[in-house]
Formats: C-alpha cells, structure tokens, sequence
C-alpha cells in the first residue's frame, strides 16, 4: 500500500492495523526525519515535491518488487510532501512477514529504491537562500547492491 | 508529432515553465532527439541542459531512456535525481 500525503502520519495506528493479521510474525519499520544539518549548513525548513500520478507508480511498482522478492504480508509505504520541519517526519516504510529477515531485508530494499527511483525532490532553506538538495551517488551504490534486473533502466 | 511536457523541481525554476505543448518535426521519436531539438531552440533549455546535469526523463509516467520512442499525445517529463526519502 502506497499514501503521498500532507499530513503528519500515525506510526502506533499504522503498526497497530498491521500487527492485527496473525500470521505476522515479524515487523520491520523505518522512519525518515527532517535534520536540521545538512552539507555543513543548518536547514531551517525543507519543501518536498512530487510528480503526482508517476510518483505513486514508482512506488507501487518498488513494493510489488519487494514482494516478488520476499514472502511478506503486507507492505506499506507512506511519503510526505509540502513544508517539513527538522524533527519532522519524512516518510514511513513498515513491512510485515513472518520472520525477520524477511521483513529487515524488504524494508531496507524499499528505501534504497524509494530513494533513487521515486519522484520527489528536497528543496532546502539554509541560512544563505535556499538551494535544490544534490542527488548523492552513495544512494546509487545502495540500490545497487540488490543486485541487476532489479531497476528497469 | 505532439506531446505534453513536464518540468519538476529545479529544472522547472530554471526554466520558469511547469509544462508545455510541443509539435515535435518529423525525426524527433526518442526522448534524446526530443532533448536535443528542446536545447537546439536556444535559451533558457540549453543553458539549464548544461547547469542541471543528469537530467532523468520519463514517458507517459515510466522511466525512459535515451532511445524510448515517443508517441503521438504522449506525456513527457524532464527532472533531476530524484531526492525523496
């Protein structure tokens, strides 16, 4: 399941609503949150953007990936966009499964393709202006690692 | 050849335009001839090719590559690396 959304989301109802399949034995959450350093410069605010439409796609598309990949019940993706705050969160990954490894392994595979293959873009306000956030190559090399055939590119 | 293009994130600052109605000539099918004859108009799209390097492209919403064809009606996005997480 994938959500873009505004709004903060609910980490306790989100886990709770996935806990409550029995056949769940594991579950792996990730949480991404606004810091308010970045390149040496302290971020007061960042805006998030999307291409509505493709951006729900390529996400859909990554957690079918994770799927065919993984035995897992269920895997959900939530996404923020607008004006985030450091200590805010950004995004929300929880995978369900009925072992760990499982769930540790799909989780991780999720963000490191949700981080090179989904539209949104970080717009970053520092002290000095703001300024687009660089794509760094040290997130290529983690979507890498799992290894080819699994990007279409 | 007529498609819909969409600019996201800086290259849509730089350019000052989120999207545009383009009739392409007859030898413009793949994404690299679309971006080649975009920057052949001059400025601003030559200038922003040469600033925002890596620029990605997707057709009608699917990651493309430089030969994916192009067809009639088709929705076209131009963007940088994407930075979302």
């Amino acid at each position: 399941m994938v959500r873009i959304q505004h709004e903060q989301f609910d980490v306790n109802a989100e886990l709770a609503r996935l806990r409550a399949d029995p056949r769940v034995g594991a579950i792996a959450c990730f949480i991404g949150v606004v810091r308010d350093l970045n390149d040496g410069d302290s971020v007061a605010s960042m805006t998030l953007e999307h291409y509505p439409g493709m951006t729900e796609k390529a996400l859909e598309g990554i957690v079918a990936q994770a799927h065919q990949r993984w035995d897992l019940y269920e895997a959900l993706v939530v996404h923020r966009v607008g004006e985030l705050r450091p200590t805010d969160p950004i995004v929300l990954v929880i995978v369900t499964s009925a072992h760990r490894g499982a769930a540790f392994a799909a989780c991780e595979f999720i963000m490191d393709y949700l981080k090179t293959e989904a539209p949104f873009w970080k717009k970053e306000a520092t002290p000095t202006g703001t300024r687009w956030v660089e794509a760094r190559e040290s997130d290529d090399a983690a979507r890498e690692r799992w290894g080819a055939g699994a990007s279409d590119r | 050849m007529h498609v819909t293009v969409l600019y996201f994130a800086a290259l849509r600052e730089r350019l000052g335009i989120a999207r545009e109605e383009c009739a392409l000539p007859a030898d413009v099918v793949t994404v690299a001839a679309l971006k080649d004859w975009m920057a052949a108009r001059g400025n601003p799209w030559a200038q922003a090719f040469v600033e925002i390097p890596r620029v990605r492209v997707a057709v009608d919403q699917a990651m493309a590559r430089p030969d994916t064809p192009l067809r009639e009606g088709a929705e076209v996005a131009f963007f940088p690396p994407v930075t979302g997480g």
